[in-house]
């Protein structure tokens, strides 16, 4: 007897995964993406007539019944998570709910376009790419500001829809901020992220005191791949720096607090990461008033003309 | 600092700015004026800084109040320009060319500098 090919048993595997969605709203399914956590279904919505994403927790793979639960508490997290951030920057949810066979899962707006790697190919201006980092950090921001931390930002969760929108998806393992002294998390123990992009605090299995500065890692380590060929002011540099601290004590506290070095950054003004010199500070102040200092010079020079030539005459 | 103050002090700094270039680009008969100079020069870099400082409280536009400092100013450059000197020459491009960059400056420094005060 011939053993099955690995592509025999990945459609397998597919087939016993196939989610068994209401078939007189959801139509076409097909997958687009799969995680650790969950696979990712482009669908029709026949009932309101627009294409959208669904979200399928991955729990019809052979696993404990402890995982199981796990995987589909933190999907249904993810989706209460989503609903509570309206933000132009976060997709919205549009519904959510329980499979036939005890898999959770939600229905999210599709979203055409590319991942952030893909998206930047064609963007050489670092003035360009600034503006799309711009958009993710106040994204993230909002999310902090609502006590919810992404804990797993990379290129590969970003996405510039066909309209140039910046989306911050995948709030897999995002997490609500306990108040007070409430630390408990369902992640605790787990290393959570992805190496190379999460904080050293996720991937020692700190989850429970990972806030708002583990985002801010990562934001750092996207905007360091966003510049990296690209001649980097020592202001950036510090910046990124500042976020890629190991120690979190030493990054920005939050999305918020780097929003505002940011757009200090690109005002041209000091920004907390970077202790400007003299000759920073002279630069910066010449490069806000060039314009005056060039009106100046003319007048200047135009006067010195007009002394050379009736010295001439 | 608003912006109707900031046009009338600019205005006349520069303005007495330039007209103390005369000590060294005129002629003697200008020197032997040089108080007269400066001061006419002053009024009038305080009035084309009024008028650029009171249009930038009025239109933010710098492009505008570029335009408006420049015509003013040319303006009343050429009017003191056309006041002959003893030996009845007149210092046409001397007057005005400069003038005309100064009523520049103003116009553009009203527009980005300086607050634009509001009723409460």
């Amino acid at each position: 007897m011939n053993a099955l090919t690995d592509a025999a048993v990945a459609r397998l595997r597919d087939a016993a995964m196939w989610p068994e969605l209401p078939a007189d709203r959801y139509v076409d399914l097909r997958r687009i993406a799969s995680g650790g956590m969950g696979t990712v279904y482009a669908a029709r919505d026949t009932l309101l007539d627009r294409d959208v994403a669904i979200k399928v927790s991955n729990t019809a793979l052979p696993m404990s019944g402890e995982t199981r639960g796990h995987l589909d508490r933190r999907l249904a997290d993810e989706s209460k998570i989503l609903a509570s951030l309206e933000h132009p920057g976060i997709v919205p949810v549009h519904d959510a709910g329980t499979l036939t066979d005890g898999r959770t899962f939600y229905v999210m707006k599709l979203v055409n376009g590319h991942t952030l790697a893909e998206g930047v190919a064609h963007v050489p201006e670092l003035s360009a790419r600034l503006s799309i980092f711009d958009r993710i950090v106040e994204t993230v921001s909002f999310a902090h500001a609502a006590g919810v931390v992404h804990r797993d930002i990379k290129p590969s969760n970003i996405m510039i829809g066909s309209f140039g929108e910046v989306l911050v998806l995948d709030w897999g393992v995002a997490r609500i901020m306990p108040s007070g002294a409430d630390a408990t998390d369902i992640d605790q123990g787990f290393r959570l992220g992805t190496p190379g992009f999460s904080a050293p605090e996720l991937q020692d299995g700190g989850a429970a005191t990972a806030g708002p500065a583990a985002d801010v890692f990562s934001l750092g380590t996207v905007l360091h791949g966003l510049v990296a060929d690209a001649p980097r002011p020592k202001k950036l540099d510090a910046i990124i720096n500042r976020c890629r601290s190991a120690n979190p004590a030493d990054r920005y506290p939050s999305a918020d607090v780097l929003r505002d070095d940011l757009i200090r950054y690109h005002a041209g003004q000091s920004v907390s990461a970077y202790r400007d010199t003299v000759f920073d500070k002279a630069a910066a102040w010449l490069g806000r008033h060039k314009v005056l200092l060039s009106l100046i010079a003319a007048y200047l020079l135009m006067r010195v003309a007009f002394l050379l030539y009736q010295r001439t005459n | 600092m608003n912006k109707l103050v900031l046009g009338l002090l600019l205005g006349a700094v520069l303005g007495a700015f330039d007209g103390l270039t005369a000590l060294f680009s005129g002629g003697p008969e200008v020197k032997a004026q040089i108080a007269g100079v400066v001061i006419g020069s002053t009024m009038k870099g305080l009035l084309v800084g009024i008028i650029a400082g009171w249009y930038a409280t009025r239109v933010q536009s710098v492009a505008k109040g570029v335009m408006v400092g420049l015509i003013v100013a040319a303006i009343f450059a050429a009017a003191i320009a056309a006041i002959p000197q003893p030996d009845g020459t007149h210092y046409w491009l001397e007057i005005i060319i400069p003038g005309s960059i100064v009523g520049i400056i103003v116009g553009y420094a009203t527009q980005k500098y300086g607050a634009v005060r509001r009723r409460a």
